[in-house]
């Protein structure tokens, strides 16, 4: 992209506020009282499986739903009784939704037009804009006649030339090959950065929103399930469901409880027990990542403080730096990475292991 | 209801306002017409008199009876011309395709009763045809003798139908379907029988319907060839002769408007659930082989037959326009542009009406045909569902039937400021009448432009700045332009062509459109020329307009992407 703005960014960022929404289609409940403050100038995700509410809440924001209780304040201001033409919030569409009767040039221009900008200053703006995603040669194409990836950029100059006050992204990248997905989305970082605009990201790819976002929120069936940083999400997942979402976990269930001055967790069937400073008792899971394993041939000498599982190698995958060994322990399949150096011969399917965790990087979970 | 009034009083108002126009045009003169023909005319009370009356005359059971015959014998004889062409351009390289797939325009460009007189010419007793077959083999063929007549004129007209629906059905059969039935050890005659024919039977079924339909509710061909004992010129006369107070007319019209409805139905549920569409990546339709040369020989054979029955009526028709005499001989004794000549300077009114009425029914229609989808597709509005089936329903109303139900209702209101002017006879009823007849054309062809306009390209719009108003202005017309303009073009050609409708309503020749004023030429032998010269102007106009706006549609859908080269 041009690195030569002068396409200002708005004045000064604005903050969106969610409160307790509930939205529902008919008798499916989409959105479950739903609770965000999203900060000015943030790079904020929505980030959950397909199907659990992040378009829905998306198109709240930008008018084209409305909920059945709850309000949405963008900068301090409820804009429940505006219309989608009067939010100045900018929505660039999964499908990009370019005009095809309308050059790249007549599309970027018609936000301007539509706010009645005088004309002499609608041609440098839409300039500068396809300047910005580095279109400027194919303004006077149709949009059937771009790349994805160029389309992709249209729709963003499209949006970002009327200078919203908000910047909505649905699934940008979802149609891009994968190499153009991770050129675009440090793109889209940067520009967002250049124009400081309050931006929502809407993805199923943690990877994606991780590389982008400021702080994510974890949607599942419609409702919060976490917002906070990537790494606090990777660190600590509020439930087995983030843990799930972000990155591998090993999960394991059973109960905390009372062993003399500490708690102790035990899987149900004992074939797993750790020491824990554990936050509450009774049922539970605990949660441990790969990377927090290390793996040894049975016999050897244990490392000093750590705990010991024994089990059996049943299947291995190599994944570049990493090896990744799948073994057994009792009923469980726990997944164990180890860094991968030239040269070293991996272990074989049906060897005899030692896992050892560092119990502070267990984490424990209501179940 | 009351929050959908107040949350978008526009569009509200729309509805309500098309709603009123559907109910006082469409819908109240077909209840007119039901109603009379349950009503005992002295009492006004509920009878079924007025039907045992007419099942008790000889001449109306003989009618009924006609009509179902014509139309039966028509399906059959446009199945023999059609099921050939399909199946060599589904199942074989064929280079005859392309000229069989043009042939599918034909109906649209020229009603059967406009070629009628001219079929008489070729056809006829003293015909080209039996005159040269009596010189040379001594025998005469009663090709257009009495219903022999109609059923020829209407199967020859509208065997395109089934033409075209076949051929839909037939290619749409996935290869794979075929050769997983041969992978299977199923082939020859057994594949047909089991595979082929089942995929295709429902387009067949549409078409044949439909062939059926048109043929029992025509009025202009039997009238023309002067077959009175059928139902819709038996409706006809006695309106003409007998009054708009003779239940007779009226009881027909209910029974036309029934059979019309169950053959749609019939159509409907053919197709219902049935979407053959089996096609799939990377499929093709039928695998075609390569005709032997004996097989080809015999394939052109069939179809330059056909093809020269089919051109027939316009052959005919074009001679009896250029020819000076035509009588007794196999073709006219000699050729002029005289009759040309007569239209333009003595009826141009015939023409320059057909332009107005037929460009004000188109204009109505788009206009009304956009709102109507927009309505039904983009708002949730209560009750916008039957705004589209009302449209709709026009389609299954004969227009012969539409024409006793103007009369009907409208002969006593006065049109204001008109001194006397009697709203059912003057010419904007024409002008409506059609409108709402060629309706459902119209919408169907903006619903389904509508439907290939995405909604998020309306939601950018209104995202960045544009409101509803501004987005169907700026977004959702002009996409929609090329199926608008198809639209208008089949309501304006079809309109321009309209007869049974038109006969009831036009009051005096100066109101009277191109339909009409060939209807009226074609009645006298010295008239068949300037009729026949209207009748080609008839076709040439249509044909032309159909030809420009399918190039334009074809082009812009290129232009915007919205449709590859394959
Ligand atoms: N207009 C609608 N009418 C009915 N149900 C809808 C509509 N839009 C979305 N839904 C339903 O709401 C749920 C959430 O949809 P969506 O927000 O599109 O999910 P996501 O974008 O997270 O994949 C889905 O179950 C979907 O089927
Ligand atoms: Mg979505």
């Amino acid at each position: 992209m041009n690195q030569n703005v002068n396409l200002a960014g708005h004045g000064s960022p604005v903050g969106v506020d969610i409160k307790g929404v509930n939205l529902s289609f008919g008798s499916t409940h989409v959105l479950k009282g739903i609770d965000l403050q999203i900060k000015p100038g943030e790079f904020f995700a929505f980030l959950g499986p397909s199907g659990c509410g992040k378009t829905t809440l998306l198109r709240l924001i930008a008018g084209f739903e409305s909920c059945q209780s709850g309000e949405v304040l963008i900068g301090d201001r409820d804009v429940a009784h505006l219309p989608p033409w009067r939010r100045d919030v900018g929505m660039v569409f999964q499908s990009y939704a370019l005009w095809p009767h309308m050059t790249v040039r007549r599309n970027v221009a018609f936000g301007l037009e539509e706010r009645k900008f005088p004309r002499a200053e609608i041609g440098p703006r839409v300039e500068a804009a396809l300047d910005l995603v580095g279109l400027l040669e194919l303004a006077e194409r149709r949009p059937s006649q771009l790349s994805g990836g160029q389309q992709q950029r249209v729709a963003l100059a499209r949006t970002i030339v009327v200078e919203p006050q908000v910047l909505l992204l649905d699934e940008p990248l979802s149609n891009l090959d994968a190499k153009l997905r991770i050129q675009m989305r440090r793109e889209l970082r940067l520009l967002q950065r250049k124009l400081s605009l309050t931006t929502i990201f809407v993805t199923h790819d943690q990877e994606e929103a991780n590389t982008t976002s400021d702080r994510i929120a974890v949607i599942e069936q419609g409702i919060i399930q976490q917002v906070g940083s990537p790494m606090e999400l990777y660190d600590q997942p509020a439930n087995l469901f983030v843990a799930n979402f972000l990155g591998v976990a090993n999960v394991v269930a059973g109960t905390v409880s009372q062993e003399g001055d500490g708690l102790s967790f035990r899987s149900d069937d004992g074939a797993v027990t750790v020491a824990l400073s554990a936050a509450g008792q009774g049922p539970r899971s605990i949660v441990f990542r790969p990377q927090n394993l290390t793996i040894q041939p049975a016999g050897q000498p244990a490392p000093e403080g750590l705990t010991e599982l024994a089990g059996k190698v049943s299947h291995m995958e190599f994944l570049g730096s990493v090896v990744r060994y799948q073994v057994t322990v009792g009923p469980h399949f726990l997944l164990v990475d180890s860094a991968h150096q030239k040269g070293v011969v991996p272990m074989e399917e049906g060897t005899d292991v030692n896992l050892f965790i560092n119990n502070e990087l267990v984490i424990d979970l209501p179940n | 209801m009351i929050s959908e009034i107040r949350k978008h009083p526009g569009q509200m108002a729309v509805m309500v306002l098309i709603t009123l126009f559907l109910l006082a045009f469409l819908v109240v003169p077909v209840v007119q017409v039901v109603f009379v023909a349950f009503m005992d005319a002295t009492t006004g009370g509920f009878t079924l008199l007025n039907f045992k009356d007419f099942f008790s005359t000889a001449l109306f059971r003989e009618s009924f009876w006609n009509s179902i015959y014509v139309g039966g014998m028509s399906v059959l004889l446009a199945s023999a011309f059609a099921m050939p062409l399909a199946y060599f351009t589904s199942r074989f390289e064929f280079r005859g395709g392309v000229i069989i797939q043009g042939l599918g325009i034909i109906p649209l460009i020229m009603p059967p009763f406009v070629g009628a007189v001219a079929m008489m010419m070729i056809f006829g007793r003293n015909g080209s045809i039996n005159l040269l077959l009596e010189e040379f083999l001594g025998i005469n063929i009663p090709f257009m003798e009495g219903l022999n007549g109609v059923i020829l004129v209407e199967s020859v007209h509208y065997f395109p139908f089934i033409l075209i629906n076949l051929s839909a059905a037939l290619q749409n059969i996935d290869r794979a379907m075929e050769e997983s039935a041969q992978n299977l050890g199923c082939s020859g005659m057994r594949l047909y029988r089991r595979i082929v024919l089942p995929l295709a039977m429902p387009g067949y079924v549409a078409g044949a319907s439909l062939v059926f339909l048109k043929v029992f509710d025509d009025l202009g061909t039997p009238l023309l060839l002067n077959v009175n004992n059928m139902l819709a010129p038996q409706a006809y006369l006695r309106i003409a002769s007998i009054g708009i107070n003779d239940p007779m007319g009226y009881v027909i019209s209910v029974i036309l408007v029934v059979i019309a409805m169950a053959s749609m139905w019939l159509a409907f549920l053919a197709l219902k659930g049935k979407d053959y569409a089996t096609v799939q990546k990377g499929g093709g339709g039928l695998a075609k082989r390569r005709m032997r040369p004996i097989e080809m020989f015999f394939a052109w054979i069939i179809v330059l037959i056909i093809m020269t029955l089919v051109l027939a009526p316009h052959i005919g028709l074009s001679m009896l326009s250029l020819g000076t005499i035509w009588s007794y001989s196999v073709l006219p004794d000699a050729f002029t542009l005289d009759h040309f000549r007569a239209i333009f300077s003595e009826t141009p009114e015939y023409m320059t009406n057909t332009v107005l009425y037929s460009a004000l029914a188109g204009g109505i229609d788009v206009i009304l045909g956009t709102a109507i989808a927009y309505i039904v597709l983009r708002t949730k509005l209560v009750g916008r569902q039957w705004l589209d089936y009302i449209a709709m329903s026009a389609v299954a109303i004969p227009g012969l039937v539409i024409g006793i139900g103007y009369l009907r209702t409208f002969f006593d209101v006065e049109v204001p400021g008109m001194d006397g002017q009697s709203f059912a006879t003057w010419w904007v009823a024409i002008v409506i009448a059609l409108a709402i007849r060629r309706l459902p054309y119209a919408l169907r062809a903006c619903s389904a432009a509508l439907t290939q306009v995405s909604v998020s390209l309306e939601e950018s719009a209104e995202n960045l700045g544009a409101n509803k108003l501004k987005t169907v202005y700026r977004i959702v017309i002009p996409l929609m332009a090329g199926g608008i303009l198809a639209g208008f073009v089949t309501s304006f050609a079809t309109a321009a062509v309209e007869l049974g409708m038109t006969l009831m309503l036009v009051s005096k020749n100066a109101d009277g459109p191109l339909a009409y004023g060939i209807y009226v030429y074609m009645q006298s032998a010295a008239g068949r020329g300037p009729g026949a010269a209207l009748g080609i102007f008839a076709v040439l106009v249509v044909g032309l307009c159909t030809f420009i706006s399918h190039v334009y549609v074809d082009r812009r859908q290129r232009a915007l992407g919205m449709k590859r080269d394959d």
